[in-house]
């Protein structure tokens, strides 16, 4: 990516973030959220971070899909750190050292 | 006679310090956010740029994370405004109390609305004496924001000592995915998840990554229809999102 085209990340990102932060602090009369914006909210964070995750946990560099690798298992045992403990960093840390393992023993 | 409310230096400092025990979890996301930002290629202006502009921890992560996949500047930007949508809520929710505040106020506390000043910030506003409430706010916000630019500008130091082999790009989803867990509270957003993941692999051969959007809009509305559905089959029972 081109240096122009970060930077119309970052300011086309600031733009939109701060669009919602002011939305309705802006207005003089805020009315309530309409019903179904307010249940559909809660509902974006686990349907956009698992469509971010899932296609770099299991699609390879060539465009192929590979469902059991060192990158599949590695995902899965942070899962399951997360799960269990509920520790951010247990699972990230827990995920990249098995993937190291996992790399090194060829799996 | 009731008492005077709190003069502004102490509401500034009382929201300075509420903040303190939250900037444990803010400062090692800086660190790593400024590392990785390094990993994937930006230089350190660009990743003090994203923190400095878009002052979002999470939309930040993906951001990088889709600069390094090539992404579409445009489908970037776009799923960044999806994943801070959520600050509309918190918008919402502040907007009672700042109503009657200079538009200058308002646009300095909107700029500091983050996930974790709205959190501090919430027990003060449910307080008394809310007068002055809006310097409680600032130092809390200020508190962040300052926090979140020494962490990143630390991170970018440490990050430039990091070796390739090291593979830390995959660091990004494994961070997504342990933000994931604690959403899945329910069905709906069991199925919201398992509705995006499955979407996005089938549809990421359009083009810019436009698979990514679609895919997470459609899997909230999947998430929205789950959640109708389990309504219909219990009636009367309280749901989760009654919040």
């Amino acid at each position: 990516m081109t240096s122009a085209e970060t930077w119309a990340v970052i300011v086309g990102g600031m733009v939109v973030t701060y669009a919602t932060r002011l939305s309705f602090v802006l207005l003089p009369h805020p009315e309530r959220l309409p019903e179904v914006f307010r249940r559909g909210l809660r509902l974006v964070a686990p349907a956009v971070l698992a469509a971010i995750i899932v296609p770099q946990v299991i699609v390879l560099e060539s465009g192929q899909a590979e469902f059991f690798g060192p990158r599949p298992a590695a995902a899965l045992f942070a899962a399951l750190i997360g799960w269990r403990t509920r520790n951010t960093w247990l699972a990230i840390g827990g995920g990249m050292i098995s993937l190291w393992i996992l790399q090194a023993v060829g799996a | 006679m009731p008492p005077d409310p709190p003069t502004p230096s102490r509401e500034f400092l009382n929201g300075a310090r509420n903040t303190l025990p939250i900037l444990l979890g803010v400062v090692p996301f800086g660190l790593f956010f400024g590392a990785l930002a390094l990993e994937v290629g930006l230089t350190p202006i660009e990743a003090q740029g994203l923190s400095l502009f878009v002052f979002a921890g999470s939309a930040q992560f993906v951001a990088v994370d889709l600069i390094r996949q090539s992404v579409a500047p445009v489908v970037i930007v776009l799923t960044i405004f999806i994943v801070n949508l959520r600050h509309a809520l918190y918008s919402a929710s502040l907007a009672p109390y700042v109503a009657r505040l200079p538009f200058r106020w308002r646009a300095v506390m909107a700029w500091l609305l983050t996930d974790e000043a709205f959190a501090v910030s919430t027990p003060r506003y449910r307080s008394t004496d809310l007068e002055r409430a809006h310097w409680h706010f600032l130092g809390t916000g200020l508190a962040l924001w300052s926090c979140w630019q020494l962490s990143t500008a630390m991170g970018i130091v440490f990050g430039a000592r990091i070796p390739e082999s090291l593979s830390l790009a995959f660091a990004l989803p494994l961070t997504f995915l342990a933000m994931l867990i604690p959403t899945l509270v329910d069905r709906p957003a069991w199925a919201a998840a398992v509705a995006g993941g499955v979407l996005s692999l089938l549809l990421r051969g359009l083009p810019h990554g436009l698979g990514l959007v679609l895919a997470a809009v459609l899997a909230v509305g999947i998430g929205l229809a789950a959640e109708t559905a389990s309504r219909a089959r219990r009636p009367g029972e309280v749901g989760h999102d009654q919040r």
